[in-house]
């Protein structure tokens, strides 16, 4: 094959392209997609997504980074699993869709006030804090995440679904002020530190030269 | 069967479409020995149910009547339908064949009158036009069918339809006594002409084909182009007989898919292209016609035909697999929804009429073969060495248009001669 022709396939194998399959889980099935958009008309979800995952893996072939990072759409999947069921290609594409929004969670890239983002990071803090997810706590930050008045309107709305629960016991206003613990929380923050080195291991930079 | 019809110098050919007939013919006007069997009871497979050849748009029975002209004209080849074959044993040159006879219960007698399908009054669902009608219980698989002889569909034996039948044979060809039979046959070769199925169009749950009257599969609209068939050539929607306005194609419905075939089916792209000139010449500019695609696979010389259908303003292109298809239940119309990969539009786009382009799945049987046959993840017989005397032909080797089916066949026919040729060497 002449120079101009490797040299036209590496430029059409864009570097992004390849930080994605190095860095984003099931990445390497990006290239496989023959846009043939049943992933898009088939998702619950799709008319509110900027970008179908159609156009997210165009996109990340044509070297979009930052447009693709940046973008709302791939925190929108709710994991329906209608796209993988039907994408004639075999796609995993609930998993890339995941994928790519922990990577770009890890790049400090996620849109501000994205609400499946914003849930993702408590229930985090939750549960590395104490090993255990609090429930209420997660709960009350939800109400309270857009502002205090909106809070209050979210919590009166809410009202009387609380009461019923702390009737039947399903939920103990006393959680709020610490809650119950797991038995070894310190064992289980050693535990999840080491799964984090090992993920950071694995994670290959890249400048943008490559590929 | 006690007659000796076939010697490790005669070559099988199994399947009576135009593949097999091909494959057949060439052996057999090389000298060869051939015996032709056929499951149904008639030679002709699907190229019979065709309205027109795409690109020549000519009338694919016109090939047949050729193709049957020479198989009457041969004294080499036998033919033997509603036979079936159940078992291959041995090797390159000495093979034994298990071969199960169905009954027709009409003899050579029949003259094709039609007094037994008067009389019989069970109807059934008619397999020529893929159900769209009804056909006798005494009956010709169509008006293309050879051998010309009438046959008893074996679910009025033992009625008194079946009675009917054999008192109003004036000829004496009505049998109701045939049975089963089983056959052994040796031959040196063996080429495999069983062809193709149209998929399943039920299995592809988004496009409701068993759910919508009005979503049909293409080889259906080629039934219903037919003058003499369902709809007596009257392209219409099966939930009203209304003529359709805007019809929308569905390319790669059943084919290219990890869920359905994951090959592609290759014929269905130009027979979409070709369907919409059957739209155009039935309703001029009263119907628009809109092709769904994922890309139109058109190669070399179709290519032209592609170009041609494209400056029709009646028909335009989509580039979207559709993702599922819904229904308005007032007008039996349906709703298309997608997103189009030229610029990610979703829509929502109503169509009076569905055609799927239902891709072909190859008839090759299981556990026929011998052990080690190489048939590949798709159902075709490869082209392998290990086959030894066993070759296939037409779209039993691969999804094939017709063209390219009868070159296959002849391929077939050249190396099942060879092998021919050189057991007759070794024996002197």
């Amino acid at each position: 094959m002449s120079n101009l022709n490797q040299a036209m396939i590496e430029k059409y194998r864009s570097s992004f392209l390849n930080e994605v399959e190095a860095n984003v889980e099931e990445g390497h099935w990006v290239k496989m997609c023959m846009q043939c958009g049943v992933c898009s008309g088939s998702c619950p979800l799709g008319p509110h997504w900027e970008h179908p995952p159609q156009e997210l893996f165009m996109m990340i072939r044509a070297n979009e980074r930052e447009a693709v990072l940046k973008s709302d759409s791939m925190w929108m999947c709710t994991s329906c699993y209608n796209c993988i069921a039907r994408c004639p290609r075999g796609l995993p594409i609930t998993h890339i869709m995941h994928g790519l929004a922990t990577y770009a969670k890890r790049l400090n890239l996620v849109p501000k006030k994205q609400p499946t983002a914003e849930f993702g990071q408590m229930f985090w803090d939750s549960l590395s804090k104490n090993g255990r997810v609090n429930e209420l706590k997660i709960g009350v930050g939800l109400y309270f995440k857009d502002g205090f008045a909106q809070g209050v309107k979210n919590a009166m709305a809410g009202r009387e679904l609380g009461m019923a629960m702390m009737k039947t016991q399903r939920m103990n206003a006393m959680e709020y002020f610490g809650g119950h613990k797991c038995k070894d929380t310190s064992g289980i923050q050693k535990m999840l530190k080491k799964a984090q080195e090992f993920e950071d291991q694995q994670i290959t930079r890249f400048d943008g030269k490559e590929g | 069967m006690s007659e000796a019809i076939a010697t490790n110098q005669t070559i099988l050919v199994v399947g009576g479409g135009i593949s097999g007939l091909t494959a057949a013919l060439e052996a057999a006007e090389c000298g060869k020995q051939v015996v032709l069997l056929e499951k149904s009871p008639s030679v002709g497979g699907r190229v019979g149910q065709l309205y027109k050849y795409f690109p020549k748009l000519c009338i694919p029975t016109c090939g047949l009547e050729i193709q049957y002209r020479r198989l009457k004209a041969n004294r080499n080849i036998r033919l033997i339908s509603m036979a079936e074959v159940t078992d291959i044993k041995g090797e390159e040159g000495n093979y034994n064949i298990s071969v199960k006879v169905a009954p027709r219960y009409v003899n050579e007698n029949c003259t094709a009158c039609g007094e037994c399908g008067d009389a019989v009054e069970a109807e059934f669902d008619d397999e020529h036009n893929f159900g769209l009608g009804k056909r006798k219980g005494a009956y010709l698989t169509s008006r293309m069918a050879y051998p010309q002889r009438y046959v008893l569909d074996p679910r009025i034996i033992g009625t008194d339809d079946a009675q009917k039948a054999k008192d109003a044979c004036k000829y004496n060809a009505v049998d109701l006594e045939m049975q089963e039979q089983d056959m052994e046959l040796n031959v040196g070769s063996v080429i495999w002409a069983t062809g193709w199925k149209p998929y399943d169009a039920a299995k592809i749950q988004p496009y409701g084909y068993d759910r919508f009257d009005n979503v049909i599969t293409n080889v259906e609209m080629e039934r219903m182009m037919d003058p003499f068939g369902p709809t007596g050539g009257r392209i219409q929607r099966p939930s009203d007989g209304k003529e359709p306005k805007n019809i929308a194609f569905i390319q790669c419905a059943g084919s290219r898919d990890h869920n359905h075939l994951k090959h592609c089916s290759r014929i269905c792209c130009m027979a979409s292209l070709k369907q919409t000139t059957y739209v155009r010449e039935q309703f001029g500019d009263e119907a628009k016609s809109t092709i769904y695609y994922i890309d139109i696979r058109a190669i070399d010389r179709i290519d032209d035909f592609y170009q041609k259908v494209k400056e029709d303003e009646n028909v335009s292109f989509v580039k979207s697999k559709v993702a599922n298809i819904v229904d308005n239940k007032d007008s039996g119309n349906l709703i298309l929804n997608g997103v189009d990969t030229e610029g990610y539009n979703r829509y929502a786009n109503e169509h009076d009429l569905v055609v799927l382009a239902i891709g072909m799945e190859s008839n090759v049987p299981a556990g026929v073969f011998p052990e080690g046959t190489a048939i590949n993840e798709h159902n075709f017989i490869d082209f392998d060495p290990a086959n030894g005397g066993i070759f296939g032909a037409g779209c039993s080797s691969d999804a094939l248009d017709v063209n390219r089916a009868t070159q296959n066949a002849t391929a077939a026919a050249l190396r099942a001669i060879q092998v021919v040729n050189r057991v007759a060497g070794q024996e002197g």
